[in-house]
C-alpha cells in the first residue's frame, strides 16, 4: 500500500476518517468511552445527542490538541506532559463550547448542552487524542482522525441505543437485564467490528 | 535535571492559568445577560434583577422567598412556579417532575429557569407572607451525637405565625470558602410561642449548612431565615393518627403534637419513633410527661439495630415492622410522616396494604 505522505490530501483524509471509524472504532475496538457509552445509550435519540456531541469535539480537541503538542510541547521538549495538558485543554474547551451553545442557541443547548460536561470525563475523546500521536499524521490528518474517531463512537452509540431499545420490551432473564446484556451486545457487535479488521492498515 | 523540573511545572502552571483566564473572560463576556425585569403576578411586583441566575436566586435577592429544600440541584421539586414568558424550553432536568397538566400551565422548577431576558412569572399570592427573618440563637443544645436542637428568638420582625407543622429556610453564610445556601427545616416549636422558633437538625457529613450550624454557628450570633412554607399540617377530621418519624423527622410532629395539647384536641395518636440504637433516641422524658398529661398520646421508640443482650425493653425491628405488628388494620387512620424519601416510601407501602387509603397520608420529604 502506499505510504500516507505519498497520497492526494483527500485520499488520505477519506482513508484515516474511514479506518478511525471502522477498523479502529474507539468503542467496539479499543472500548473506550463505555461508561458514558452505558449510561446513555437507553434510547436513540439521547445516543444520537451525546454521539453528535461527542464528534464535534473530538474533531475540534483532536486538532486542538495536534497543535499545542507539535508546537508547544515537542519544541520544548515536554512530550511526557501530553496527557495532563490534554485532559486540561479537552475541559477548557468543553466549558467554552457549553458557553457558547448556551448563548447562542437554547434548543441546542437543551438537547445537546447537558451532555457536555459528560464528555469533559469522556475518556474516547482523550483515546483519540493519544492515539492521533502514535501515527506520523500532519494538521488534517490528525483532525480526520479525530473526526473519524467521534463518528465511529457516535455510530456506535447510535446503534446499541437502537438495539437497547427494542430489547427493552422483550422479556429477558433478570439477571441480564440492564448494563448486563448491554454488554453482551456490545461484545457481539465488537465480534463484527473485527471483520474490518486488516481492511485498511494505515 | 533541575530545570527540566522547572519547565514542565511552569509550563503546566503557565497552560492552567492561561486557560482559566480565559474561561474567565469568556464567562464575563459571553455569560452577561444585562438586566433583566421580572414581571411577578401581572404587575402586583416588578424586580429588576442582574440575568444570569437561576429565577429562584433571583427572587430570593429580592425578598420574594420562593420554597426549595435541595438547595437548587433540581430534586425536590418544592420551587414550581408558573413561567408565563421568556422560560424557554423544559430542561431535561426538570421535566420528570412536571405532571402533562403543568406543563400545560407552563408551570417549571424556578431552580432550573435561568433569567436570560424579561419575565412574566406567577405564584401563589401566600408566598407573598413569607418573611426574612432576623433572629438570634438563644440556646443550642445537643440531643443526640448527631442531632441539635436550636432555638431561635425572633429580633426583626418579632413574631411569626405558622401552623404545626411547616418549615422555614435557613441560610448559612458564607463560611471557609464554602457559599451561602438555604436549607429547610421544619418548626419543632410550638405555634403558641410567636417570638421564637425551635428546630431540630441533624449533621450531614460534609453538608454545607449543618456543618456550618453544628461546628460554626456560636450562641447569641444572629441568623437568617424566611418562612413559614409548606403545607404539612393537622388535617381537620376525627381520624385516630398514626405519626412515624426518625431522628430530625421528629421536628414537625413533636410542633403538632404539643399544638393538639395546646387547642385540647384529643384525637387519639401513636407515634412511631424509628432509631438505630439507645443513643439516638432523644425526648423520651418529655413525651413521657405529655402522655401523662394526654392519655390520647402513645409514644413509641422503636430500635433496629439495637444490641440483642442490651437493657432496652421496648420495641425491636424497622419501624415498617413495628408499624405493621401496632397496626394490621390501617383503614380508619390518618397518617403523617416525616422523614427521608426511602423511608417515606417504605412506610406508604406498608400503611396501605394494611387498608389506609393513600389519601390520608400526608408526608414531609425531606
Amino acid at each position: 500500500m502506499t505510504p500516507l505522505s505519498d497520497m492526494s490530501f483527500f485520499a488520505s483524509f477519506v482513508l484515516i476518517f474511514v479506518s478511525a471509524a471502522f477498523t479502529d472504532n474507539i468503542l467496539l475496538a479499543r472500548f473506550l468511552g463505555m461508561c458514558s457509552c452505558l449510561g446513555v445509550s437507553k434510547k436513540v435519540d439521547t445516543s444520537l445527542g451525546l454521539g453528535v456531541a461527542v464528534i464535534f469535539v473530538t474533531a475540534s480537541t483532536s486538532a486542538l490538541n495536534y497543535l499545542v503538542y507539535q508546537y508547544m510541547l515537542v519544541p520544548l521538549g515536554l512530550q511526557y506532559l501530553r496527557l495532563i495538558i490534554f485532559i486540561v485543554v479537552i475541559a477548557a474547551f468543553v466549558q467554552l463550547v457549553e458557553m457558547v451553545i448556551e448563548r447562542t442557541s437554547e434548543k441546542l443547548y437543551n438537547s445537546l448542552g447537558i451532555f457536555l460536561p459528560l464528555i469533559t470525563v469522556n475518556c474516547a475523546i482523550l483515546g483519540i487524542s493519544l492515539f492521533m500521536l502514535n501515527k506520523p499524521y500532519n494538521f488534517s490528518q490528525a483532525f480526520a482522525f479525530g473526526l473519524g474517531g467521534g463518528f465511529g463512537w457516535f455510530l456506535a452509540i447510535t446503534l446499541i441505543g437502537a438495539i437497547r431499545e427494542r430489547i427493552n420490551e422483550s422479556a429477558l432473564p433478570r439477571g441480564l437485564e440492564g448494563p448486563g446484556i448491554t454488554l453482551i451486545i456490545i461484545g457481539i457487535m465488537a465480534l463484527g467490528f473485527i471483520g474490518f479488521s486488516g481492511m485498511i492498515k494505515i | 535535571m533541575l530545570p527540566q523540573i522547572l519547565i514542565s511545572v511552569g509550563f503546566l502552571l503557565a497552560c492552567g492559568l492561561v486557560l482559566a483566564t480565559l474561561l474567565l473572560l469568556a464567562e464575563k463576556k459571553i455569560l452577561n445577560y444585562g438586566t433583566c425585569q421580572i414581571d411577578v403576578n401581572a404587575g402586583r411586583k416588578t424586580l429588576a434583577v442582574e440575568g444570569g441566575a437561576s429565577l429562584l436566586a433571583s427572587l430570593a435577592e429580592h425578598n420574594v422567598f420562593i420554597p426549595s429544600a435541595c438547595g437548587g440541584r433540581g430534586t425536590c421539586a418544592y420551587c414550581k412556579v408558573k413561567v408565563l414568558d421568556g422560560g424557554g424550553q423544559v430542561s431535561p432536568i426538570e421535566a420528570p417532575y412536571l405532571t402533562p397538566e403543568e406543563r400545560q400551565d407552563q408551570v417549571r422548577l424556578s431552580c432550573q429557569v435561568k433569567v436570560r431576558k424579561d419575565l412574566k412569572i406567577d405564584i401563589p399570592a401566600e408566598l407573598f407572607n413569607v418573611v426574612r427573618f432576623r433572629a438570634r440563637l438563644a440556646h443550642k443544645r445537643p440531643l443526640t451525637h448527631d442531632i441539635v436542637e436550636l432555638r431561635l428568638e425572633l429580633l426583626d420582625p418579632s413574631a411569626i405565625t405558622f401552623d404545626a407543622g411547616q418549615y422555614v429556610q435557613l441560610e448559612s453564610p458564607d463560611y471557609k470558602g464554602r457559599e451561602s445556601v438555604m436549607r429547610g427545616y421544619s418548626i419543632s416549636s410550638r405555634p403558641a410561642d410567636t417570638h421564637l422558633i425551635e428546630l431540630i437538625i441533624r449533621r450531614v457529613p460534609d453538608g454545607i449548612c449543618t456543618t456550618w450550624v453544628f461546628d460554626h454557628l456560636q450562641e447569641g450570633q444572629e441568623v437568617v431565615f424566611s418562612g413559614p412554607y409548606g403545607f404539612f399540617h393537622l388535617n381537620d377530621s376525627q381520624a385516630p393518627i398514626i405519626c412515624i418519624a426518625g431522628g430530625s423527622g421528629m421536628a414537625p410532629i413533636w410542633s403538632l403534637i404539643r399544638d393538639m395539647r395546646d387547642k385540647g384536641i384529643a384525637r387519639p395518636a401513636t407515634y412511631f419513633f424509628g432509631a438505630l440504637t439507645q443513643r439516638d433516641l432523644f425526648f423520651r422524658d418529655e413525651f413521657k410527661q405529655i402522655e401523662q398529661e394526654c392519655p390520647w398520646l402513645h409514644f413509641v421508640p422503636a430500635l433496629s439495630q439495637e444490641p440483642a443482650d442490651s437493657d432496652w425493653t421496648g420495641e425491636r425491628g424497622l419501624i415498617t415492622e413495628v408499624v405493621a405488628r401496632h397496626f394490621p388494620d390501617a383503614s380508619q387512620h390518618e397518617a403523617y410522616l416525616c422523614g427521608s424519601p426511602g423511608m417515606i416510601d417504605a412506610s406508604i407501602a406498608v400503611l396501605t396494604q394494611n387498608g389506609m387509603p393513600q389519601e390520608n397520608v400526608f408526608y414531609d420529604k425531606f
